[in-house]
């Protein structure tokens, strides 16, 4: 075997094999410092000894037993310079286990802890992407942008939290499953939509790798609860928006709209699936969540080969249900966008105008009235809307696409 | 495990006689439910007096440590296994005193 298939080799056990070694030593130990310790060192060790050993015949089970080794030797040393035997396991797990209808696994545990609600959102997204998604410290805190001690804290405070407060190791009761798993939803869409927001040529690859492990981890999610229409909505609709990534920006680092995208490089075996899902949805007969219902939304859009050939009655429909179960502000000001397709600029200036209290702190209510503005023949308005956008604006691409559209005004 | 829930006024005033009676369904529940350590309710902050001997001599002071419009108002003492329990329990307890409860684990 090559040096590179053992580097693959290592390379696709730690995308398989990381979280359900990090849960089974959690499990086991009852600690997720030990288990999050001794599952690096067995990777680590695999590094180190599988280019001259061979890959072992089952990773899976070599890396499990290589790191409760690891876990045990930790554990010994520290009772043995602590002079006393270790507290009794802090992670506990008093009810037996809820029957869930798919097969118990251990990584579901890790990751309703790392999505723990008492957690502050940032720790639970650190949390989630180190324990459950294997990636590293400096990874992370590149991803989000803080220094690595700031992310090292970060995740040392919120382990600290669950073993000081006993935040349980257990999938949760079927009454708080619902909210729970909306709550490991919210983290999932948050790690995506970070990577996915910060597009652009000049970003660090390291952020575009968030919007992958996102997608990653739903599937895990999915894999683990099958029936759940939510996570097929969330998987769905991150699917159908990573699809189009790639015609997001222009090479000079433009935002590109919708509208303007160039379909025929939006990846078709992406949409497929996501077209596949929402499928599988309509079919279930269950009245759509959010997530859901967001990725129907995406799904007209990525059924069109021409934005004219959009269904844009089916858009509106669908906001409405979604204005339904959401009634923020931003929501209704995506309708509003859509009702503009469909029932001219007017009717939704007028919509949108409704959420000035509101939204008049957020650019993209500003750059939502310039366009209607424009369309209207409202020039000068127009020109102050874009320039409201432009200041609240952080993102350079779209800076960069509103101030050409408002340098084009006439 | 024992967790402190206080009770945290953020301008609410006295209790209410419909908050009283809701309280105490509460208190029966955690004592039938085998969670119940202790409870009690507080004098308003400008009850209290703060006492510092830690020099050569005790100085009294009039009125609370910190001066804030959230103020500590009364506490539970409970017995649950893991933080989800005394989290629900801090759910229940927030809506029977009709105020914002902070749980936190004792040592």
């Amino acid at each position: 075997m090559s040096a590179g298939d053992v580097g693959a080799a290592i390379t696709r056990a730690h995308r398989d094999e990381w979280a359900r070694v990090v849960a089974a030593l959690a499990r086991r130990f009852g600690d997720l410092d030990v288990a999050e310790e001794a599952a690096a060192e067995a990777f680590a060790t695999a590094v180190e000894r599988w280019p001259a050993d061979g890959v072992p015949p089952n990773p899976g089970a070599w890396l499990t037993t290589t790191a409760n080794r690891k876990a045990i030797d930790r554990i010994r040393r520290e009772s043995k310079r602590d002079g006393k035997h270790r507290e009794a396991l802090v992670l506990s797990d008093n009810d037996p286990p809820e029957p869930l209808g798919v097969i118990e696994d251990e990584r579901l545990r890790l990751i309703f802890t790392c999505c723990h609600p008492a957690l502050a959102m940032e720790s639970r997204m650190a949390l989630t992407l180190r324990l459950v998604g294997g990636l590293t410290m400096p990874e992370i805190a590149r991803a989000f942008l803080v220094p690595e001690s700031t992310m090292g804290q970060r995740i040392t405070r919120a382990k600290a939290k669950i073993k000081a407060t006993r935040i349980p190791y257990r999938v949760p009761s079927a009454e708080d499953l619902p909210a729970r798993v909306a709550g490991v939803l919210a983290v999932l869409f948050l790690v995506f939509n970070e990577g996915y927001l910060a597009t652009g040529p000049g970003t660090d690859p390291v952020r575009h790798d968030l919007t992958t492990e996102a997608i990653r981890l739903t599937r895990l999610i999915r894999a683990l609860l099958p029936a759940d229409g939510e996570v097929a909505g969330l998987l769905a609709l991150m699917l159908l928006t990573e699809a189009r990534r790639g015609t997001r920006v222009s090479a000079s680092g433009e935002l590109v709209t919708l509208a303007e995208q160039d379909r025929g490089a939006w990846d078709a075996a992406l949409v497929a699936e996501g077209h596949r899902l929402v499928r599988e949805r309509l079919a279930a007969g269950v009245a759509p969540g959010r997530y859901q219902i967001l990725a129907a939304i995406n799904a007209v859009h990525t059924s069109a080969r021409d934005v004219r050939d959009t269904d844009w009655s089916q858009v509106v429909a669908l906001y409405d249900l979604l204005v339904r179960l959401d009634r923020s502000p931003i929501v209704a000001l995506n309708r509003a966008i859509a009702v503009a397709e469909l029932d001219g600029p007017e009717v939704a200036l007028a919509a949108v105008d409704r959420l000035s209290g509101e939204l008049a702190g957020y650019h993209a209510y500003h750059a939502t009235r310039a366009d209607l503005l424009r369309r209207l023949g409202r020039g000068g308005q127009s020109r102050a809307a874009y320039d409201a956008a432009i200041e609240l604006a952080g993102n350079s691409a779209e800076i960069a696409y509103l101030t050409r559209r408002r340098d084009q005004l006439v | 495990m024992q967790y402190l829930l206080t009770v945290i006024d953020d301008g609410t005033g006295p209790d209410t006689p419909t908050e009283e009676a809701a309280i105490d369904v509460f208190n029966e529940r955690l004592r039938a439910e085998g969670h119940w350590v202790f409870a009690g309710g507080l004098g308003a902050p400008d009850s209290a007096t703060v006492v510092d001997n830690r020099r050569d001599e005790a100085v009294f002071t009039d009125g609370p440590f910190v001066e804030s419009k959230e103020y500590l108002a009364g506490f539970w003492i409970i017995e649950a296994a893991d933080l989800d329990v005394a989290l629900k329990l801090a759910t229940d307890g927030s809506k029977a005193c009709n105020r914002k409860v902070e749980v936190r684990p004792f040592l």
